[in-house]
């Protein structure tokens, strides 16, 4: 990469939010959007989106339906890619990524779930894991370790098929087998939006906690601002492809945009 | 009941009619599966495959015997025509299954598994292929339970089986011949029907 870019990159930095104590210099950038689109036949989905997230952080990607949130997301593990522009894990284009290599290390959990329903509660945590070819024992190890983590009794679950398990539980596993191969970064796409509100609430809390725990760089799409607002340490809220705000939960509750207006007025 | 004559040839055409099923049955299987995860994977090969099929299917079973007979290298008279004949219309069955049933794989699923980083042979045998396999297994049954039922017409081109019972039957007006063709053959779609019905059952996920 030539000096005029690192340049760039470097001016481009204050533009974006360095929170709190102010040392962001020395912080490992995770994750960095680079003026990302994205066009599916005439309609532009993603416009010019640009943001960089330092390590530990949990950003919530706010919107409306159709705001892009969702894709912007399945950008980060190659899922999509932009028309124009580059996403960045770790200062490397995913692009550049062994996309295999890239996928096994973020963790992913998804509003349907998608739990194997054919594997056992146990090989679907320990699945990536197993295909990062860990020995069978260390597997075994971590997925009880996991399903602890997450609130499951293992001895009860272990051996247990995903429909057997209520929605809450499921979604428990899905957060499990997220965790699971110790990846750098966590995707969340609307987790908890078909869960009932009392479990999305526990669950909420649980990802809190893990949250502060494990200090795993995580995005976490979302249309719900009183998630957003508890989940995020920071919110960005997206618009038609366009990145509106991008503050702390406390900025945000004061910020003046149409936008973020609408989305207050929903508390 | 059955006249000792009949016996020992009973016997044998049915061990003949087993054995064209089974050759046809499996290169059916070993063939269609196959071509059926390559439709899946490319969308531009299956209106040609898919209509090459089905148009095998709407062929006459008798004319397509009568059609084969020609041509060089596959065709002429005997077994080999005839399990060829009996592949062209098992395969439809089991291509259309195979697609159904992956194509059928909850998208949320395979999305899970691409995001978790299952290389594209990992997402078939891991994920694709357990999760299509009872609709895949539910084409092999109807495939096997009509090849059954054609394989008789197989004798019409010197292919022997359960059909010369039939068919001499049917020359010579003698019941008792088309039966002793006809029975065995049905008693073998029902063993073969059962036979799927409890590997279906011993494999679901239950």
């Amino acid at each position: 990469m030539d000096r005029s870019r690192l340049a760039l990159r470097g001016k481009s930095l204050d533009r974006f939010l360095s929170p709190e104590d102010g040392t962001s210099d020395n912080k490992e950038v995770a994750l960095e959007f680079r003026d990302v689109s994205y066009r599916v036949g005439g309609n532009l989905i993603l416009d010019k989106l640009s943001f960089r997230m330092e390590a530990g952080r949990t950003l919530v990607l706010l919107g409306r339906s159709g705001s892009g949130k969702t894709t912007a997301l399945k950008m980060v593990n190659g899922l999509l890619f932009p028309t124009s522009g580059q996403v960045l894990v770790e200062d490397r284009p995913t692009t550049d990524w062994d996309l295999i290599q890239l996928r096994r290390g973020i963790g992913y959990v998804i509003q349907e779930v998608g739990l194997f329903p054919h594997f056992t509660i146990s090989e679907n945590v320990g699945l990536v894991a197993r295909l990062q070819g860990w020995p069978p024992d260390r597997v075994k190890a971590r997925v009880a370790e996991l399903l602890h983590q997450v609130g499951l009794e293992p001895a009860q679950f272990l051996h247990r098929h995903p429909r057997q398990l209520s929605g809450g539980q499921r979604q428990r596993v899905g957060v499990a087998r997220a965790l699971a191969a110790e990846p750098k970064l966590l995707l969340f796409d609307e987790p908890f939006g078909a869960l009932d509100p009392v479990t999305r609430v526990e669950l909420q809390d649980q990802f809190l906690e893990l949250r502060d725990r494990l200090r795993i760089t995580s995005i976490f799409v979302t249309h719900d601002v009183r998630e957003a607002l508890r989940l995020g340490t920071e919110i960005a809220l997206l618009c038609r492809g366009r990145l509106e705000v991008l503050t702390t939960p406390a900025e945000f509750v004061k910020s003046s945009g149409p936008e973020a207006c609408a989305f207050m007025s929903t508390l | 009941m059955i006249p000792p004559y009949l016996l020992q040839e009973m016997a044998q055409l049915t061990g003949e009619h087993f054995v064209l099923v089974l050759s046809a049955m499996a290169i059916a299987v070993g063939a269609g599966i196959p071509l059926g995860v390559l439709l899946t994977r490319r969308a531009s090969l299956r209106t040609p495959l898919l209509g090459f099929a089905n148009v095998m299917q709407t062929i006459p079973s008798l004319a397509l015997f009568g059609f084969l007979i020609p041509i060089p290298f596959i065709g002429g008279i005997g077994k080999r025509t005839a399990i060829i004949a009996l592949v062209l219309y098992a395969l439809l069955p089991i291509l259309r299954n195979t697609l159904a049933g992956i194509l059928g794989v909850d998208a949320a699923v395979r999305e899970s598994a691409i995001a978790m980083g299952m290389t594209g042979r990992q997402l078939l045998w891991e994920v694709e292929l357990p999760l299509a396999a009872p609709t895949i297994l539910a084409g092999v049954r109807i495939a096997t339970v009509t090849t059954i039922g054609t394989a008789t017409i197989a004798a019409a081109i010197g292919a022997g089986g359960l059909g010369v019972f039939i068919f001499r039957g049917i020359a010579s007006v003698d019941s008792t011949q088309i039966l002793a063709g006809a029975i065995p053959a049905a008693l073998l779609a029902l063993l073969s029907d059962g036979g799927f019905s409890w590997i279906e059952r011993r494999f679901s996920i239950s």
